[in-house]
């Protein structure tokens, strides 16, 4: 398979991911959306990786999950503390950060 | 070949209705599955990419750790996803039509002669007799200590800083009480020091 | 010493003072500040002495030094520097000055005792004094008018002294607003001349002037006119003159060296000093002639009517400066500056006679309610009759020989000044009339309860109030003191009138027409540049002038008499008689309600409308209100981004990076 084809599934997963991030409202959910984009990041990288013949992309890619996997669980730890403190978990109520 | 080709596409539509079932998915635990359903058809497609260490990565951390704990998390936490205040129309209106319009930008860039460098069919991955593989552990563990020996250790001392991280956001603080507990009254009144 | 540093001396000595009362004011006790004040105006007087002894050192010719100590600016043209001129007449100014000023302040010292304020009203004191001499000494036009500028500061805080009196603070706006006329007219001058003549120094001005402008040049005169403007405002000529009458808000010895003996005499002296500048403008010379001479009649008529005993003098005040003007504006130079200095002294000894009546008075100043001091203060009252004399130009008395010297002048230059001396000898029988008028009803008659009460031994206590509205005061800080004084009872009152008695009597020693000519002598070496320095009139004709003079005082005096004591009730049935006539003279000539309609109406009218429409609706509305209305639309649509939603923020973001990626997909094809 041309290579074009699995930039093209990338850019669709992240396109999915970021209506995602922006539709719903659960945090949670939110996060997951995240992981879509970065996912679809993860597949161009490796597609590019394949295509140059060097494994740099492929090391990227591993750093990348690396990264993912960091980020899920601070996110996941701020909304463990959110439900603790009997916030609701809603993106739309937290709204302080306002001008 | 058309092995190949058919396992693309098997795995790529597998990986398209993961996602979409991620972003439509009310219950929150359905999310998480779909988007572990993504997770495999996308180590399929690294496989395709002859990318092995990063499909087994794929599947054992990401799908396999990261996954489960937030299915652990959503567990804790609760299930449907009931909006507490009526949908605002605007953001959820322009949401999807940004992001299509970013994926119409991007396969214009990747399909049309835009982006001449697309090699259409990869590099040839033939290696000598005693070198490692293409995308097998060998290369990626060289790589790692070699190359990227940096990144590397930013990347541990990162998960070093999450792991952390986490520790302190979540651990409980006192006083502090479960909702699921029942609040006692309090029996002593405050001291109020002026 | 070299005559100039005692001209820097006298400057000092004063500021010195200043500094020490106005720093220290809370260390020294009692009485302190006040000697400190004497002393140090005392010394000037010193120095003023050391300055005249070393200037007659000097031959005649030489006898214009200047000394400059700094040059504030030089540039191609001119120089502006901190220079005094010690020169006959700024040295004969000096003495007067300082004279007159140490035995005024001798006099306050007793006078003003038991005022809170009495430390700060010697300081004031000494910082007018330097003003003035700072003023007469001048080498220049900046410093002239920095000396003038300071005067008429000075002379604000004097006036308005016991600031809590509001017809006081009034009066104080009022006579620094009109000295600020005297003032911008004086800076205009001397621009017109530094423009022609490219110097502000005195003596090169006037060695330049005849080749910079022709003869009765249109700028000369317009410049000469500004200058007579500021001698006005100064002085108290028609019409700035409404300020003076008012003044007499401040205390008593303020009255009498402010406005008898120095700062209103700083107008004759501009007049004398630029005389070259007034002898190349002849039309400017004859308008200060003519306005001299108008307002010395219409002064000595108000003083006729007026009952204020401080106002007459104050009227007084204003006609006999009206001689000096006319005279300097003459060319009578040597008689002018004489009767300025016996003026000085006799009009100071008349308010300080005058500020001793007020303390028996316990502050009441009109002179209805005043008679028959005769025998309870003897003092007083020989020396309110010496002064009132000399006022009159009795014959052998200082004014005498002064007065009748500026009218045998007039009548010797001929035209038309022979009718300004007619109008002077008319001047001259008022003058005697009224200053007797005084002298009769305060002293002679009945005596009044508080004059039959000081007979007894004690003096009168009155309910403090405004003398002029008559509403009651509240005696607190800024206030007159407690206490009255009254000159028998102070030494320091008694030994500041004593000289000035004396020298009303003997001053006219030093210009006796064909016997003695000392002043005339002395004060040559500035005036020998003058036109009309061949033109003094004959010794025979002097004395013919004298003689009239001499007939008409007694004249006066005896009209006088006849009034008031003779027939006590003529003066009612005058009044009665042309009740429209006293009216009109009572009110001023109604001055002071034509300024009020020409000026002060429409300036306040204008104020108002300024600051209803102008200043509130325009400014605050439109032009500050659009600015900050425009920010404020403009902000809070730049707010109106930041609602604090997290999805909005994402989806700007996604914005972001679609609009980037078009861009880039734009640019790369």
């Amino acid at each position: 398979m041309d290579i074009t084809w699995y930039l093209v599934l990338s850019a669709f997963v992240f396109a999915i991911g970021a209506a995602g991030v922006i539709s719903r409202r659960n945090p949670l959910v939110v996060l997951l959306c995240l992981e879509l984009m970065l996912n679809a990041g993860n597949l161009a990288l490796v597609a590019f990786s394949r295509m140059h013949g060097g494994e740099a992309g492929q090391v990227f890619a591993l750093v990348v999950m690396v990264i993912a996997a960091c980020e899920v669980v601070i996110g996941l730890g701020i909304i463990v503390a959110m439900y603790r403190n009997r916030l609701p978990i809603d993106v739309d109520e937290m709204s302080e950060l306002r001008g | 070949m058309w092995f190949e080709q058919v396992l693309f596409f098997i795995a790529g539509i597998g990986a398209l209705a993961g996602a979409l079932g991620v972003v439509l998915l009310q219950n929150p635990f359905y999310s998480v599955l779909s988007l572990v359903g993504h997770l495999l058809g996308l180590a399929v497609l690294f496989l395709l990419l002859n990318a092995e260490f990063i499909a087994a990565a794929q599947v054992v951390v990401y799908a396999g750790a990261v996954m489960v704990l937030y299915l652990f998390v959503v567990a804790y936490i609760g299930g449907a996803d009931e909006p507490l205040r009526p949908e605002s129309g605007g953001v959820a209106l322009f949401g999807p039509l940004f992001a299509l319009a970013i994926a119409v930008e991007l396969c214009i860039a990747f399909i049309a002669s835009g982006l001449q460098a697309l090699d259409t069919r990869g590099a040839d991955v033939a290696r000598p007799e005693n070198a490692d593989q293409f995308g097998s552990p060998g290369a990626i563990g060289e790589l790692l200590l070699t190359d990227f020996l940096l990144p590397f250790e930013a990347a541990s001392f990162l998960l070093l800083v999450a792991a952390v991280g986490a520790v302190v956001l979540a651990r409980r603080r006192r006083g502090l009480e479960e909702p699921s507990e029942r609040p006692e009254p309090p029996t002593e009144t405050l001291e109020v020091r002026v | 010493m070299s005559a100039t540093s005692y001209g820097w001396l006298v400057l000092a000595f004063p500021v010195a003072g200043m500094l020490i009362i106005s720093l220290g004011w809370r260390l020294l006790p009692g009485r302190l500040p006040g000697w400190i004040g004497t002393a140090a105006i005392f010394l000037a007087f010193l120095a003023s002495i050391g300055a005249l002894v070393d200037l007659l050192d000097h031959p005649e010719e030489e006898r214009q030094l200047v000394d400059s100590a700094w040059t504030y600016a030089a540039t191609a043209d001119f120089s502006a520097d901190l220079a005094i001129l010690v020169d006959p007449l700024s040295v004969f100014m000096c003495l007067v000055v300082s004279g007159v000023s140490f035995l005024i302040h001798l006099y306050s010292v007793a006078y003003m005792g038991g005022d809170r304020g009495y430390a700060r009203y010697f300081a004031y004191l000494n910082f007018f004094v330097f003003s003035m001499l700072l003023l007469v000494l001048a080498a220049n036009f900046l410093i002239l008018i920095i000396g003038w500028a300071f005067v008429g500061a000075a002379s604000y805080l004097l006036i308005s002294y016991w600031y809590q009196r509001e017809t006081a603070v009034r009066a104080g706006i009022k006579a620094f607003v009109i000295n600020v006329i005297g003032d911008v007219a004086l800076v205009v001058a001397t621009f017109l001349i530094l423009d022609h003549v490219s110097s502000l120094d005195f003596l090169t001005v006037f060695e330049g002037a005849d080749r910079a402008f022709g003869d009765n040049d249109g700028t000369l005169i317009a410049a000469c006119l500004l200058l007579l403007v500021g001698a006005f405002a100064k002085s108290a000529q028609l019409p700035l003159h409404t300020w003076l009458p008012d003044a007499m808000e401040g205390p008593t010895p303020v009255s009498a060296l402010i406005h008898a003996a120095t700062m209103v005499t700083a107008g004759v002296y501009l007049i004398a000093r630029m005389h070259p500048l007034f002898e190349l403008a002849p039309t400017a010379a004859d308008v200060g002639a003519i306005i001299g001479c108008a307002t010395l009649l219409f002064a000595g008529t108000v003083a006729l009517a007026v009952t204020d005993l401080k106002r007459v003098i104050a009227y007084s005040t204003i006609s006999q400066i009206g001689y000096m003007v006319m005279g300097a504006s003459i060319a009578a130079y040597g008689a002018g500056l004489f009767h300025l200095m016996t003026h000085a002294f006799f009009k100071a000894l008349l308010f300080m006679a005058a500020g001793s009546v007020i303390g028996a008075m316990a502050g009441i100043q009109d002179m209805d309610r005043m008679g028959g001091f005769r025998r309870a203060m003897p003092f007083t009252f020989i020396t309110f009759t010496v002064g009132a004399l000399a006022l009159a130009g009795f014959p052998l008395t200082a004014g005498f020989f002064s007065k009748d010297e500026i009218i045998a002048y007039a009548i010797n230059r001929g035209d038309w000044y022979v009718a300004l001396a007619m109008l002077g000898y008319v001047g001259a029988f008022l003058t005697a009339f009224y200053a007797f008028r005084m002298v009769f009803r305060v002293f002679l008659g009945e005596a009044v309860p508080e004059a039959r009460e000081l007979e007894q031994g004690h003096l009168a206590h009155g309910e403090p109030m405004n003398p002029m509205t008559g509403e009651p005061e509240d005696t607190d800080v800024g206030f007159p003191g407690p206490e009255h004084h009254v000159a028998e009872r102070a030494w320091s009152m008694k030994a500041a009138m004593g000289p000035l008695a004396l020298l009303s009597i003997v001053g006219g020693v030093v210009a006796i027409p064909g016997i003695s000519d000392i002043l005339e002598k002395f004060l040559e070496p500035t005036f020998e540049d003058s036109r009309f320095h061949d033109t003094a009139p004959t010794t025979g004709a002097e004395v013919w002038g004298l003689v009239a003079g001499g007939v008409i005082s007694i004249l006066g005096i005896g009209l006088a008499w006849w009034v008031y004591v003779r027939e006590p009730g003529t003066a009612t049935r005058l009044r009665e008689r042309f009740a429209w006539l006293h009216r009109f003279l009572v009110n001023k000539w109604y001055f002071d309600e034509l300024y009020e309609a020409m000026f002060v109406r429409p300036a306040a009218t204008i104020g108002g409308f300024s600051r209803r429409v102008i200043e509130t609706e325009f400014v605050q509305g439109t032009i500050v209100g659009g600015a900050t209305g425009i920010v404020r639309v403009g902000t809070s649509v730049a707010r109106a981004v930041q609602t604090g939603y997290l999805r909005l923020y994402a989806l700007f973001l996604l914005l972001g990076v679609a609009a980037l990626t078009l861009y880039f997909l734009i640019t790369s094809s």
